[in-house]
């Protein structure tokens, strides 16, 4: 049996009793990254596979919006900050061991990328949309013509982004619930599906649909697939990592997990989709709606119990 | 250069939190936090019982996570290895909090992340840190662990001493006498 | 400013380093500002040149240990404190409580002017007055209780230096009904039983030679809670010198940690246990015979009496086994005459015990550790000739008269003595009409509150003088906001000890709000009552001056050193072929009493059992934390930060028995149906089953305190019973027993 209490001292606000330093924000901003970055990706995808006219939603509609999500996720993360007053240090400092430094550059690389995206198909969207500035309507035009680097470009950095969410926490040692290479592969999976899902909810082309049903399909095979990977790695590892999953695993975060997460988020939009796939069922903004969802519920628990777990008291 | 540890003897040590107190006082430690604290750490059941008293404080590790996710460099390693953070380079970003298996740092409310300097400008004058200066139990100790001459390096040569979560990684530089 | 360092200096212990170190916010902006601008100063940012860190001399007022050190300042704003290194009782190491002295003179919540009631006794109402208001108010009521009922009905509690003028007041007065509660409520019994078997008492601080001691037997006493400075040092060094510690505890304290044996005894059967070592370690023959030959007055009716307290015996009622007692009772004979049995110093416990302390007493004695090195020493006293006053008047009556024939050995006033003593009675003709109460809570420190309120009822005056506002002074007619002991001068620290010292406590800082020292405000009362020639000094520092010239020292001496050591003129044990002298009746160590037997009392200790809690009640302990002294600190904002709140132990068994989950707040009641506030539970393998143990000091009921108010429990509000000690009238406390109750949640 072991008694470990703190006598004096501590009991510091968002340390003890748990850490709490991280609440609404960064899951929100983890989601909303995760979520560009899976717009960014197939719009990319099946623009280099040539498929924007059978797929005008997810290559050229949903795009738009991506500079304006992330922009919000950069604005909510700002909000996370207790120095406002600092934020540009982030970029008077390279710091290649520091994942947030990493984070901070790839943002800084993907933003301006989102809105030149967004810029090449405007006008396919919004025909009768009018650049303010010559120079800038020349700019668009000779970006049009690098379209296909810019893809390729935007491909790699949308992985980088969308692992870049789930490293960002993989990175501490301290939270072992965090810490698993897992993570980043598991934030893309879900990054991805998400990004798909706002397109599903957005599509209102049935063909489109079908194929981006069948794309989600597979990538919550592979997030389920993952969190089980994640489960066996940490029970598979040492006491504080056992302990880590045992959040999971019968502790506080069991039921909310397995049902929100699992169940609602992953589990039953899959079979839906399934099923509207086999033209049984037509409700695609149903599962739309629970995975974009369920993305969200899965990085809030896990940022939670990445904070409940440690390796002291 | 230095490399400035912290040895603290279990069996002296009385968990009276002169150290905590000391160091608000020395440090101007803002109301409601603390760079340190005792721990009281027990084992077995009544009546065959064990207690290993700590006073705690960040470990100044050499391999030092903080320092490491800090994405702007505010929290940097400085004289004798002690790690400090630079207020006006840290934007409060929480990572280094996130990252310490000590939860040895917190938010200062003006916005900065705050933690032990190993009283830094009283070891740049050749004195003891505030805590170690003030322990009416004489339990703690502070040197250069390069000096093998340094009291911290003959005690820990002498005494069966351990520290904390060695298997962190973080190659912590508070030790503890038992 | 006894010193007042350069700037250059002050960079050298207080500047910062280039690295952009955290400081700032929280208690000392100002200080802190300070230290951004020296760092400028040294990266030579900025021409400015201020700031001087400037140090003056104090003795602690946390508690009675009165550590001197030094109060550091920086523009004369608060930065620290620090232990004096030439005071011997601290070695310039202070305790937390010291270290955390400023938050006395920084906390918001304290008494600001004088008030007087303007409602009933007990309810909040106050005005503000003038000081001039106040003490008129309070001298014609005095006088009158004197013209009235005479003077000895007014009577004085008081803990804290600034006691000494009040006293000095009351004296000069005609009254001399002083009471501290450290007497009847603390260390009474002790004192009286060492009077008792070797003619002196342990005196405060003890004379124990903890650091030079091979073997420490401590029953109860939670060295390392309670932060009784230099005794906690010495044990440090004690115990990392390898020694071995024999601690008998119901409750596995810190100094049970560092314990070769840990004995968890059944609460209330302590003096069996100590009957059952005398047995062994006479039968054994542990005892230090030519020292006892020597020295000692009774052995053979010790012999006898003790002969029936086997080990076996003692079992069954302490719960410790046999062996142990023996294997214990052996290391302390091995290590004899460096075996202290420590004496104890709050020892009010069950009612008997004069007659528990004397049994160690009497261990101490067959160990030959009185007079011996590792044992007790013998403290050099400190001679400052005391200043010189006119006789006080005769006093007529005392306490005593209120009790005849009751507590013949009692050499103090007793505090709950004299509060019974209020209470009208037929058999007495003048019960007390007034109280001055200095520095002390009675409502948290003496037993049974309901009897404290109800003593209260019936004055005719009731004056409070404190640094803080505390339950007493919602009672008080009239309440007079002293200056924390970092505002003022006080009288010398003279200490007697191995080294005897003078030490002097200055101002660091100017009085804050309307408050003033004791000192002015004792001799601006006795001015307006007519006693100037007890008050001849003008100022305290006059006073001081002539005392320290008496000494052969000077006021500009103190403030440049603080302390200064006092001519040493005994050896501190006894030396080889000189017999030493016990000032007793029969001149040697009593061990069998003649005067305990002439009052009728047990001439030998002899053991008799204590009530048990019933089924499902737990006897109630209480002790200390080493950051809090009792209620005084509990709303200190720094120590506050350390502990803000006391809580329950309750043994895991016992918690699943009454399904008490750890960290859940839950309501002590006691035998009498008296409840606390709530309070957390502390579910813990580290107490016996039939007791639980909680802090004292917490849970205040004064919302002015507004870091202690209703912040955990307080344990006085359920000590609704005492057992009166029949030898010197302490009051027994640990004679109530608790259960639980849920909180009920406000609907």
């Amino acid at each position: 049996m072991q008694e470990l209490t703190i006598t004096s001292g501590r009991n510091m606000a968002h340390i003890d009793p748990n850490l709490s330093i991280w609440g609404w924000e960064i899951p929100v901003y983890l989601y909303l990254g995760g979520l560009v970055a899976g717009i960014l990706f197939f719009s990319a995808l099946y623009f280099l596979r040539g498929k924007s006219d059978e797929m005008p939603t997810v290559v050229r509609v949903t795009p738009l919006l991506a500079p304006f999500i992330l922009g919000i996720g950069l604005f909510v993360l700002f909000l996370d900050l207790e120095y406002k007053l600092h934020v540009f240090r982030f970029y008077t400092n390279i710091r290649l061991e520091s994942p947030m430094s990493w984070g901070s550059w790839t943002i800084g690389v993907v933003f301006p990328l989102s809105l030149l995206w967004a810029a090449i198909h405007v006008t396919d969207v919004f025909p009768n949309w009018r650049w303010p500035f010559q120079w800038l309507k020349r700019f668009v035009l000779m970006a049009q013509t690098y379209a296909r680097p810019i893809a390729w470009i935007l491909i790699l950095y949308s992985v980088i982004l969308g692992m870049y969410t789930g490293i960002l926490l993989s990175a501490f040692n301290a939270r072992p619930i965090w810490n698993t290479a897992i993570m980043g592969p598991l934030f893309l999976a879900s990054g991805l599906s998400t990004g798909l899902a706002l397109n599903l909810l957005l599509s209102k082309n049935k063909a489109e649909k079908h194929i981006i049903g069948r794309v989600d399909v597979m990538a919550i095979g592979t997030e389920i697939f993952l969190i089980i990977h994640m489960f066996m790695g940490l029970l598979a590892s040492t006491e504080i990592h056992i302990k880590a999953a045992e959040l999971f695993l019968g502790g506080p975060y069991t039921a909310f997990f397995w049902i929100f997460v699992v169940g609602l988020g992953l589990m039953l939009p899959a079979l839906l989709e399934l099923l509207e796939i086999r033209g049984k069922v037509g409700v695609s903004k149903i599962p739309a709606l629970l995975v974009l969802a369920g993305g969200f519920v899965l990085r809030y628990i896990i940022v939670e119990a990445g904070q409940f777990s440690q390796w002291g008291l | 250069m230095a490399r400035y540890a912290m040895v603290i003897d279990t069996r002296r040590c009385v968990g009276c939190a002169d150290c905590v107190v000391a160091c608000k006082t020395e440090n101007n430690v803002a109301d409601g936090f603390c760079r340190d604290w005792i721990v009281q750490d027990v084992r077995g059941g009544y009546p065959d019982l064990q207690m290993e008293i700590r006073s705690e404080r960040c470990n100044h590790c050499e391999n030092a996570p903080c320092v490491r996710c800090c994405p702007t460099g505010a929290s940097t390693i400085a004289v004798g290895g002690i790690v400090i953070v630079e207020r006006d380079e840290c934007t409060g970003c929480k990572a280094c909090i996130a990252s310490c298996p000590y939860d040895a740092r917190f938010v200062h409310p003006e916005g900065f992340v705050d933690k032990c300097t190993f009283c830094i400008h009283r070891v740049k004058e050749g004195l003891n840190p505030a805590c170690v200066s003030v322990c009416p139990t004489k339990c703690m100790f502070f040197g250069d662990l390069d000096d093998p001459d340094s009291e911290v390096s003959k005690l820990l040569k002498a005494r069966p001493n351990h520290a904390l979560f060695p298997e962190a990684g973080t190659k912590p530089k508070i030790y503890y006498l038992t | 400013m006894a010193k007042s360092l350069s700037r250059r200096e002050f960079i050298k212990i207080g500047g910062l380093g280039l690295g952009g170190l955290a400081l700032g916010g929280g208690l000392m902006n100002s200080c802190a500002n300070m230290l951004m601008e020296e760092q400028a100063v040294q990266l030579g940012l900025t021409g400015a040149a201020n700031g001087s860190l400037a140090l003056s001399p104090t003795v602690c007022e946390i508690c009675f240990w009165k550590c001197a050190g030094w109060v550091h300042t920086i523009d004369g704003q608060p930065w620290k404190i620090t232990g004096n290194e030439h005071d011997p009782s601290c070695n310039g190491r202070l305790c937390p409580r010291g270290t955390g002295g400023l938050g006395a003179y920084l906390d918001a919540d304290r008494l600001r002017t004088p008030l007087i009631r303007t409602g009933v006794r007990g309810k909040q109402t106050f005005r503000e007055a003038t000081w001039d208001e106040a003490l008129d108010f309070i001298a014609i009521k005095m006088k009158k209780i004197a013209e009235e009922h005479g003077p000895e009905c007014v009577a004085l509690f008081t803990h804290g230096s600034g006691g000494s003028y009040f006293k000095h007041l009351l004296r000069a007065y005609g009254s001399n009904n002083i009471a501290a509660p450290s007497y009847a409520q603390c260390r009474g019994p002790r004192e009286e039983a060492y009077m008792l078997t070797f003619g002196e008492g342990v005196y405060s601080p003890e004379r124990t030679d903890i650091r030079n001691s091979k073997c420490l037997v401590l029953i109860g006493s939670h060295l390392g809670e309670n932060m009784h400075n230099t005794q906690v040092q010495e044990f440090a060094d004690m115990v990392g010198n390898g020694g071995t510690v024999i601690t008998v505890d119901p409750r596995y304290s810190v100094a049970a940690s560092k314990s070769k044996y840990w004995l968890p005894i059944r609460p209330a059967t302590d003096l069996a246990l100590m009957l059952a070592w005398i047995h062994v370690i006479i039968e054994e023959q542990l005892f230090d015979q030519e020292y006892v030959k020597n020295n000692t007055y009774g052995f053979d009716e010790l012999r006898q009496s003790v002969k029936k307290y086997t080990p076996e015996w003692a079992y069954p009622i302490t719960t410790i086994k046999p062996h142990i007692i023996r294997e214990t009772a052996r290391e302390m004979g091995w290590q004899k005459p460096a075996t202290l049995v420590h004496p104890g110093r709050h020892v009010t416990w069950y009612g008997d015990d004069t007659q528990r302390v004397r049994a160690g007493a009497i261990l101490n004695a067959l160990l030959g550790s009185w007079g011996r090195r590792g044992g007790f020493y013998y403290p050099n006293k400190a001679a400052v000739p005391k200043y010189k006053y006119p006789a006080y008047p005769a006093a007529k009556r005392s306490w005593r008269d209120a009790f005849p024939g009751k507590y013949p050995l009692a050499n103090l006033a007793l505090a709950s003595g004299i509060c019974d003593a209020t209470l009208p009675s037929p058999e007495r003709d003048c019960s007390f009409k007034g109280w001055l109460v200095y520095g002390t809570n009675l409502l948290m420190t003496l037993p049974q509150p309901k009897k404290t309120i109800a003593a209260m009822q019936n004055l005719d005056l009731l004056v409070a003088i404190d640094l803080m506002p505390a339950e007493i002074t919602g009672w008080a007619d009239v309440v007079l906001p002293e200056c924390s002991y970092l505002e003022r001068y006080d009288d010398l620290r003279v200490s007697p000890g191995r080294v005897p010292t003078v030490a002097l406590r200055a101002p660091a800082f100017k009085t804050k709000y309307n408050s003033r020292p004791g000192w002015w405000i004792a001799r601006e009362l006795g001015l307006k009552m007519g006693l100037e020639k007890y008050f001849p000094w003008e100022t305290l520092e006059d006073y001081l001056e002539t005392r320290l010239k008496g000494a052969g020292l000077s006021l500009a001496e103190l403030k440049e050193k603080g302390v200064v050591e006092l001519p040493q003129r005994q050896p501190l044990y006894f030396e080889d072929g000189v017999q030493p002298e016990f000032d007793t009746p029969s001149g040697k160590i009593e061990l069998y009493s003649d005067v305990l037997a002439s009052y009728g009392f047990d001439p030998v200790p002899q053991y008799t059992a204590h009530e048990e809690p019933p089924d499902g009640y737990y006897r109630l302990l209480y002790g200390r934390a080493p950051t809090h002294t009792f209620g005084r600190t509990t709303n200190n904002p720094i120590l506050t930060e350390t502990m803000a709140e006391n809580e329950v132990w309750i043994n895991t068994k016992v918690a699943e028995l009454n399904g008490i989950r750890n960290g859940e707040y839950i309501i002590l009641a006691n035998q009498d149906g008296a409840k606390t506030n709530k309070i957390k539970a502390k579910v813990t393998e580290r107490i016996r089953h039939d007791c639980v143990y909680v802090v004292h000091g917490f849970g205040h009921q004064d919302k002015r305190l507004r870091k202690a108010f209703l912040r955990g429990a307080d344990d006085a509000q359920l000590i609704t019973k005492v057992k009166i000690d029949p030898i010197m009238g302490g009051t027994g406390m640990r004679v109530n027993f608790v259960t639980f109750e849920k909180v009920v949640q406000a609907v």
